[in-house]
């Protein structure tokens, strides 16, 4: 499975769908549907995601979809996927909900789900920012990010919900990111897999949230991995494994500025927050590449 | 100062005049630009209150109680489902008796989503022991955001205070808005049961059912008492700054042979209704009703035809306006079901309510056949 050609041709995010041009929420959605195929569920909380599907009776998903409240898609998905079970139905059922869905307003219902063992795959995307209300923070927001609701840059940083993911055990996690399609194809094959929770946290780039022109969503996400700032690894009953894209990051990584001078919420970023920034991706590539040798 | 601003940007202009201690609140649509607003005055340093980015609405108000109980002024904005995913928190700022503030933009609730403007939202926060005011212009907004405080903290109401104002059609809206000073308008807040490390006491923990009921029938005091405050604070409001406000808005009422009743801002298009009755000879008067808790004595409606205009509905027994205003008046309405998830409501089609009108029916605008 190493070339596109082996990625199915059929398609389930269709033409007709609303999401902003370039936008790698739709393009992320489009692999990881062709992954799990048609005998899929989608649950979507609040999110840019409500949105590109369409406006009722049109939907732009060519899979059953079920809208659901903010904070609530893990819940919700619990009892989906244990109607399903106990039906005796192999339905793969997926959570699909943006960043503040996950780390914010949704974190507790997330958090039971993983607890309880439910047989469902997760999925964040995230585009580090509120997308559906017009880019306020979250807690993804990367620190000295301009959102609306911080005009001259994130004070806090963001918040590791990988970390929070791997402390609930479950049998398989993995980071991705829209511009490395193959890759996010795989692990949503390989979650789907395993019984009981998976977690899959997909970053992506947002051309009006992030400011940079569409044509560069593939690169901008390109430029995260190789820059460090996001790093590919999956972890499978607790054993680390990290991509060939960012071994090679972590032994010789762009500039940070080469990601983040293209994006206007960065502009005007506090040089010490960029040091900061720096100082933290090389302490995450020493933590993950230690967990790694240990496992 | 006169400027031109949203019914949303009103509301944070009343905020930062306020200045209260702490604000709390979460992004949704269409609040999200008094959020936004908000978030800029105090990153500018224009607004010294300071601002907690919470991660739900349920931690927006949980936020407002624990600063509203040390003493400190707070506010919050939310609509739709951020209010009632805020829902449990909201009783306990009632219970608690805390004199928070906050702005709910009205909108419809899901499923399926939709973002346009109606009042279910508000009203299902109806029996919490909050006050409710539903505005109809920018002006209005931020008046209301204003004197809310004074009213809240009032010592004899102590309850928290919602100011509604409806989604898009005035949180987006430009109008023209003259803002204040607001000087000792709004006295400094003392909170009679703050939380004092000198003088410790428990809250809000086990209570008996003597004493709950007490507190209970404490609340429905101090909300009859409210009515008293409130008409104190418009009264002085209107001898300070010149704009007056009541219970209701009445427009060609005394005469009026027919009164159509709503809230918000299809208050203000049915002015334009009646002047277009008056002009075919039909005596028509409108009423809009300002404040929902308390509710307002209504008895000007007594022995008139009545049509009420609810942006709302109570499944299974009617519009909730038309439901509370029969329960006083005693006497048959014709209840429009109107502007539901933003429907668009003209004042040609509510001069058309009240010539089509059917008393002691309920109709269905836009639905075919539902008399
Ligand atoms: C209880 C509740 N609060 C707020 C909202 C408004 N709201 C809808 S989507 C959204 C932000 C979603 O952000 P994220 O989860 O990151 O997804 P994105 O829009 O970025 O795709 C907000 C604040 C809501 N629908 N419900
Ligand atoms: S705002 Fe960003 S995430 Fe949302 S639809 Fe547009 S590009 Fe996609
Ligand atoms: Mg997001």
């Amino acid at each position: 499975m190493d070339t596109i050609a082996e990625i199915p041709k059929e398609e389930y995010v269709l033409k007709c769908s609303s999401a902003c041009a370039g936008c790698s929420d739709s393009l992320a959605l489009r692999y990881v549907l062709k992954a799990a195929g048609p005998d899929t569920v989608l649950v979507i909380p609040a999110c840019c995601t409500s949105v590109i599907q369409g406006i009722y009776p049109n939907t732009a998903f060519n899979v059953p979809v079920y809208n659901i409240a903010f904070g609530a898609a893990a819940a919700c998905a619990s009892g989906m996927s244990n109607a399903f079970r106990a039906a005796g139905k192999k339905t793969n059922v997926i959570v699909y909900a943006g960043d503040g869905g996950t780390l914010d307003i949704g974190i507790q219902a997330m958090s039971g789900a993983f607890e309880r063992g439910t047989d469902f795959l997760y999925i964040c995307y995230d585009n580090e920012a509120y997308g559906n209300t017009g880019m306020q923070r979250s807690g993804a927001t990367p620190l000295g990010a301009k959102t609306t609701t911080t005009p001259t840059g994130k004070t806090d940083f963001k918040k590791d919900i990988d970390g929070i993911i791997a402390a609930h055990n479950p049998p398989y996690m993995a980071t991705a990111a829209a511009a490395y399609p193959q890759d996010l194809f795989k692990k949503v094959q390989k979650a789907l897999s395993f019984r009981g929770p998976s977690f899959i946290h997909v970053l992506a780039p947002c051309p009006p949230g992030w400011r940079y022109s569409t044509e560069k969503t593939v690169e901008m996400g390109k430029l995260a991995v190789k820059s460090g700032i996001w790093v590919l690894y999956e972890r499978e009953y607790g054993k680390l494994t990290m991509g060939a894209q960012s071994k090679v990051a972590m032994k010789k990584p762009i500039p940070l500025e080469d990601y983040l001078s293209p994006q206007g919420r960065f502009k005007g970023i506090d040089p010490k927050n960029v040091e900061i920034l720096k100082q933290r991706i090389q302490k995450n590539f020493a933590k993950l590449s230690a967990e790694e040798a240990a496992s | 100062m006169k400027k031109i601003a949203t019914g949303n940007k009103a509301v944070a202009e009343a905020v930062k005049q306020i200045v209260p201690d702490v604000v709390a609140a979460y992004p949704i649509t269409p609040q999200t630009e008094i959020v936004e607003q908000i978030a800029e005055f105090v990153t500018g340093g224009e607004l010294k209150s300071r601002y907690i980015p919470v991660e739900s609405e349920h931690s927006a108000m949980a936020a407002c109680i624990g600063a509203s109980i040390t003493g400190a002024r707070t506010f919050t904005a939310t609509s739709s489902h951020g209010l009632l995913y805020m829902h449990e928190m909201t009783n306990w700022a009632a219970g608690a008796r805390l004199p928070v503030v906050m702005a709910n933009v009205n909108r419809s609730i899901g499923p399926g989503w939709n973002i346009w403007a109606e009042h279910t939202d508000a009203l299902q926060e109806r029996d919490t022991g909050w006050l409710q005011v539903y505005v109809s212009t920018v002006q209005e907004a931020y008046d209301a955001t204003i004197m809310a405080f004074r009213i809240a903290e009032h010592h004899d109401v102590l309850l928290p205070v919602m100011v509604n104002l409806d989604g898009f059609v005035l949180s987006h809206l430009m109008q023209p808005l003259d803002t204040i000073e607001v000087g000792d308008f709004i006295p400094p807040l003392s909170l009679p049961h703050a939380i004092d490390t000198n003088n410790p006491a428990g809250y809000g923990g086990l209570t008996g059912t003597d004493q709950h009921f007490l507190m209970r029938w404490d609340m429905e005091r101090s909300i009859r008492d409210s009515v008293k405050v409130i008409e104190e604070t418009e009264k002085e409001f209107a001898r300070r700054f010149g704009r007056e406000y009541g219970f209701t808005e009445n427009y060609q009422c005394d005469d009026a042979e027919v009164i159509v009743v709503a809230m918000g801002t299809l208050g203000k298009e049915m002015e334009v209704a009646v002047d277009l009755l008056r002009k075919e000879g039909v005596k028509a008067g409108s009423l809009r009703i300002r404040w929902l808790r308390p509710f307002p004595n209504l008895s000007i409606l007594k022995g008139k035809e009545v049509v009420i205009i609810d942006r709302d509905y109570s499944f299974g027994r009617g519009g909730v306006l038309a439901t509370e205003i029969v329960a006083q008046t005693k006497e048959d309405v014709f209840s429009v079901i109107a502007g539901l998830g933003g429907q668009e409501v003209t004042y040609d089609d509510i001069a058309d309510f009240v010539r089509k009108r059917q008393v002691g029916k309920e109709f269905w605008f836009g639905v075919k056949d539902n008399v």
